[in-house]
């Protein structure tokens, strides 16, 4: 179940950005997940103002090596399993 | 300079994060502390985990030390702070706790029954930077619950429920469950969905200090169990994305045991109310443990050197099977106050475990619970909670 490309995710209620020894982390209900490099970028982005599509362009941009399909897949991916986790709430 | 999509470890994004999820093997740091702010509870549940032996309000720790102890616990690694009891809300200063949690660095999560709260509390809690809530629920009617927590607890919890919707906090439910609660899965389910809970708990009781003392009334039958595994598994199906079940089975039924706190020492420390560094909630019943205070040593230090945190950390303790077993990396032997109250000995296989010599004590317990409460055929319902005869409970006391 991918999330719709023109609806803004943000962290739902709960579910936060943290940092600890130098290590930034998503913190939520009983879990808290590392964010290193591009899943960091991602979950930046999801501060209800960005669009799907929009973080996807803006990590093909940073992340110009890769193939932009490939990055397109990962994002879905990698927010589909946020959404799973009850991470995200999608605004449309 | 620009980072490739791949870097570092050459995982996909998808496969990186599950492999993130995981923590490594080693002595690490301990990620979540919980926090017994005091054992005085206004419900006298008959599974409580808190020790037999209860504290009184005289021997809780002070503000100043719980202070002390949220900002060690940060500078040691910890990410979230469980602060439960007995029933937190009972500290006069738990929106004083919740702010020195939070400022400290941690992800603050109160675990209550909703009893002493009121609306404007509740608001505080929020404002001093309170994450999550798991409100306790003990049935999904007024009858059961009120039996189970030996007092009228049912209806403020929905109160607490509807208050929650005005306010930027996660919400769980957590359904204890055992025998005369485990056929209104249902209807807890539906307390969920139309709550703003993202998440519900069915953890079934496991069986130490109270829950064992009354155990003989509360585990599931066999057929109870399946059914509600069945149940779970298609209403995972629906509500995914909407709201996230979490099952947790009877021990006594599990083919393996479970990861006890994830592992003697590597994840979790608990703090009673006087300011014991526990390895479990129960950990007080093995004997010849003695445990570190904090009001004398830091937290890191009892983490690392308390005998108590070595005494089963890591494999050398291990007895076989477990020490050539394949598992022994998954569930770390299992749980070592269960291996002491079934077999006797804290360092024996958890007797859960299909692979333990004493499994067939478990069996014994289960096949003499199925025989009495399936008196007719394989295949048929299990007996509504309401047949079985009111026992007699032993209910957990308030302390002093």
């Amino acid at each position: 179940m991918n999330p719709e490309m023109d609806s803004r995710p943000r962290l739902a209620p709960g579910c936060r950005l943290g940092e600890n020894n130098q290590q930034r982390v998503l913190l939520m209900p009983e879990r808290a997940l590392r964010l290193n490099g591009p899943s960091l970028e991602i979950v930046e982005r999801c501060d209800g103002k960005h669009t799907v599509q929009q973080i996807i362009t803006d990590l093909q941009k940073i992340y110009s090596k890769a193939q932009p399909q490939k990055v397109e897949e990962d994002i879905l991916g990698y927010l589909a399993l946020l959404q799973k986790e009850r991470a995200l709430d999608f605004d449309l | 300079m620009a980072v490739s999509w791949s870097a570092g470890a050459q995982l996909p994004l998808f496969r990186q994060l599950r492999a993130q999820s995981s923590m490594p093997n080693e002595i690490s740091n301990p990620l979540a502390l919980i926090t017994e702010l005091t054992h005085r509870c206004p419900l006298h549940c008959v599974y409580c985990s808190n020790p037999l032996e209860l504290q009184a309000r005289t021997n809780e720790l002070s503000t100043e030390i719980w202070t002390r102890v949220f900002q060690e616990a940060a500078g040691a690694g910890v990410l979230q702070a469980d602060l439960t009891g007995g029933e937190p809300l009972t500290r006069p200063d738990i929106i004083e706790l919740v702010g020195a949690a939070r400022s400290a660095g941690l992800y603050v999560n109160l675990i209550t029954s909703g009893l002493p709260l009121d609306e404007a509390r509740l608001a505080a809690l929020v404002a001093a930077g309170l994450d999550h809530i798991q409100l306790s629920f003990q049935g999904a009617h007024e009858e059961t619950a009120n039996e189970i927590s030996g007092t009228k607890s049912h209806a403020q919890k929905l109160r607490v429920l509807d208050w929650l919707r005005q306010h930027r906090v996660a919400v769980t439910l957590n359904f204890v469950i055992h025998r005369r609660n485990i056929d209104q899965l249902a209807e807890m389910l539906a307390i969920a969905e139309s709550s703003c809970a993202a998440r519900i708990e069915f953890a079934n009781v496991q069986y130490y200090g109270w829950a064992f003392a009354n155990r003989e009334n509360l585990l599931p039958t066999r057929a109870q169990l399946d059914q509600s595994l069945a149940f779970v598994k298609r209403e995972q199906e629906r509500l995914q994305g909407r709201i996230r079940i979490e099952y947790v089975v009877p021990d006594y039924y599990a083919k393996y045991p479970k990861p006890c706190m994830g592992g003697w020492g590597r994840k979790l420390m608990l703090i009673t109310p006087s300011g014991d560094a526990l390895p479990c909630h129960a950990a007080q019943v093995i004997p010849g443990l003695s445990f570190e205070n904090v009001k004398d040593r830091g937290l890191r230090e009892i983490w690392e050197h308390s005998a108590a945190f070595q005494k089963f950390r890591g494999e050398d303790w291990m007895q076989e099977p477990c020490k050539t077993c394949d598992r022994r990396e998954q569930d770390f032997g299992g749980c070592r106050c269960q291996a002491l109250l079934l077999a006797g000995d804290a360092a024996a296989t958890d007797p859960v475990c299909s692979l333990a010599p004493l499994r067939p004590k478990v069996d014994t317990i289960l096949a003499g619970l199925n025989l009495i409460s399936d008196p007719v055929a394989a295949g048929l319902a299990p007996p509504a909670a309401s047949q079985l005869a009111r026992p007699s409970w032993l209910y957990r006391p308030n302390p002093a």
